[in-house]
């Protein structure tokens, strides 16, 4: 329990996806323009990391290890996490008509998002077990969440302020993501401090 | 987007596919694509420049692949199938530079298997290598790469300047000033990409250009999706779906 409580605090707040990690950046700069679509887009690349991982996870162990195939897991996985996001957007088409009205223009773009992939690479590289593995994918998932909706928060607020020319659009907006990226660096002891 | 494929078309002017993904058309600095890798693994020099080139050799790759076998390939399944080539690339690759260059495998991480994912190789493998010919497809693709060495290797050597104080491992001017070390940190990243996006913004308005003010979304494959999502102000007529894996 305390090993998971550690793991998700880790992955959401110390080692955030996006703002330390930097997977995901195409739609933190991209999506973020409005709340809305900064929520629906984090909850489909949460569910989507929560099922790949699921997916990948007994494939890495129970075909790829014992046979010595690790090299192929890139192929594997890219392949996997196409192929489920294609089955999970027919499947919300035809049963959660409603889930896939909010959610369902955002999953044909994470086939290619890293943070899917990263998490999924994370996973196996730190060697966490299944349990483990799952909440990693869940916490990511919640920590994407947070800085979305943090910086989509922020965008509206600059985006009508009087900005140098040359800053406007996108310099200004990793300006900002730079210092939002600075105040979750003050996290940076916590989970030392709480649990030792 | 729609320039270089003119371009392409006419077939006149060669040298100008060359540069146009170097400078005009930069994938990291003015088409803003691949903000990934090009944050995460440039805290020095060398590790940006190592990233750069073996993203070029799966982008050289793929592009001439995929430019070959444009014709054979459904268009229904042209996503999936261009993701199986360049992971099959990117794999390629990876044990390349696992076997020959174990330092620079350990700098870059997961990003190594993460050039997957780059969107500036299925950026053009989409818009470029899957309508034009093998040899203006191997053009773009050293053009594309060597732009997007070029800037990986600015942001990496700005970072490392500062925070670092040295140069490829070489101490320049760590001795009369501090290093500051927010810089190989992620703000710093995030800070210098700005900065660098910002002066090439300033010298194409002192040209009379436009500076790009969006995210590279027209390039994207799946635009044609997230177009509302992104705001669709890049109206780039094509509609693309993505193809559905069967």
């Amino acid at each position: 329990m305390k090993e998971i409580l550690i793991i998700l605090m880790s992955v959401i707040l110390v080692d955030n996806f996006v703002l330390s990690k930097f997977l995901g950046i195409c739609p933190f700069l991209g999506v973020s323009k409005k709340l809305n679509s900064a929520v629906g887009m984090s909850f489909a690349v949460t569910f989507v990391m929560i099922m790949a991982t699921a997916v990948t996870y007994p494939i890495y162990r129970h075909l790829l290890k014992p046979f010595k195939l690790e090299y192929l897991q890139t192929i594997v996985f890219i392949l996997v996490i196409a192929a489920l996001v294609q089955l999970v957007e027919i499947s919300l088409k035809k049963y959660v008509p409603i889930l896939h009205r909010s959610l369902g223009i955002y999953l044909p773009l994470i086939t290619t998002n890293c943070a899917v992939l990263g998490a999924v690479l994370l996973n196996i590289k730190e060697e966490y077990t299944y349990i483990q593995s799952i909440f990693n994918a869940m916490g990511a998932g919640i920590g994407f969440l947070l800085a979305m909706v943090l910086f989509s928060g922020i965008r509206q607020r600059i985006e009508h302020n009087p900005i140098p020319i040359a800053f406007k659009g996108v310099p200004s907006i990793l300006m900002a993501a730079s210092i939002v990226a600075l105040s979750f660096m003050g996290f940076g002891g916590i989970i030392e401090n709480i649990f030792n | 987007m729609n320039t270089s494929i003119e371009q392409a078309e006419k077939g006149s002017s060669w040298m100008g596919l060359l540069t146009n993904g170097i400078i005009k058309e930069n994938p990291v600095l003015v088409l803003l694509l691949g903000t990934c890798p090009s944050l995460a693994v440039t805290t020095s020099a060398v590790n940006g420049l190592g990233m750069g080139i073996a993203t070029m050799l799966v982008l050289l790759c793929s592009n001439v692949f995929i430019s070959l076998l444009k014709n054979i390939i459904p268009s229904r399944v042209r996503i999936p199938s261009f993701i199986v080539i360049i992971a099959g690339f990117v794999t390629i690759v990876g044990l390349l530079v696992q076997a020959y260059a174990p330092g620079i495998n350990e700098a870059l991480g997961i990003f190594l298997p993460l050039i997957v994912v780059n969107c500036v190789i299925l950026g053009r493998a989409e818009m470029f290598a899957a309508r034009n010919p093998v040899l203006q497809s191997t053009l773009d693709g050293i053009g594309m790469g060597l732009g997007f060495t070029l800037a990986l290797f600015l942001i990496g050597g700005a970072r490392e300047l500062l925070g670092n104080g040295s140069l490829f491992g070489i101490v320049l001017t760590a001795e009369f000033i501090d290093p500051m070390g927010i810089f190989l940190m992620p703000p710093g990243g995030f800070f210098i990409y700005g900065i660098l996006i910002a002066v090439v913004n300033k010298i194409m308005a002192l040209r009379n250009r436009q500076p790009k003010q969006e995210m590279g979304c027209s390039a994207c494959p799946s635009a044609g999706s997230c177009g509302m999502a992104c705001g669709g102000s890049e109206g780039s007529g094509e509609t693309k779906r993505e193809g559905k894996v069967e």
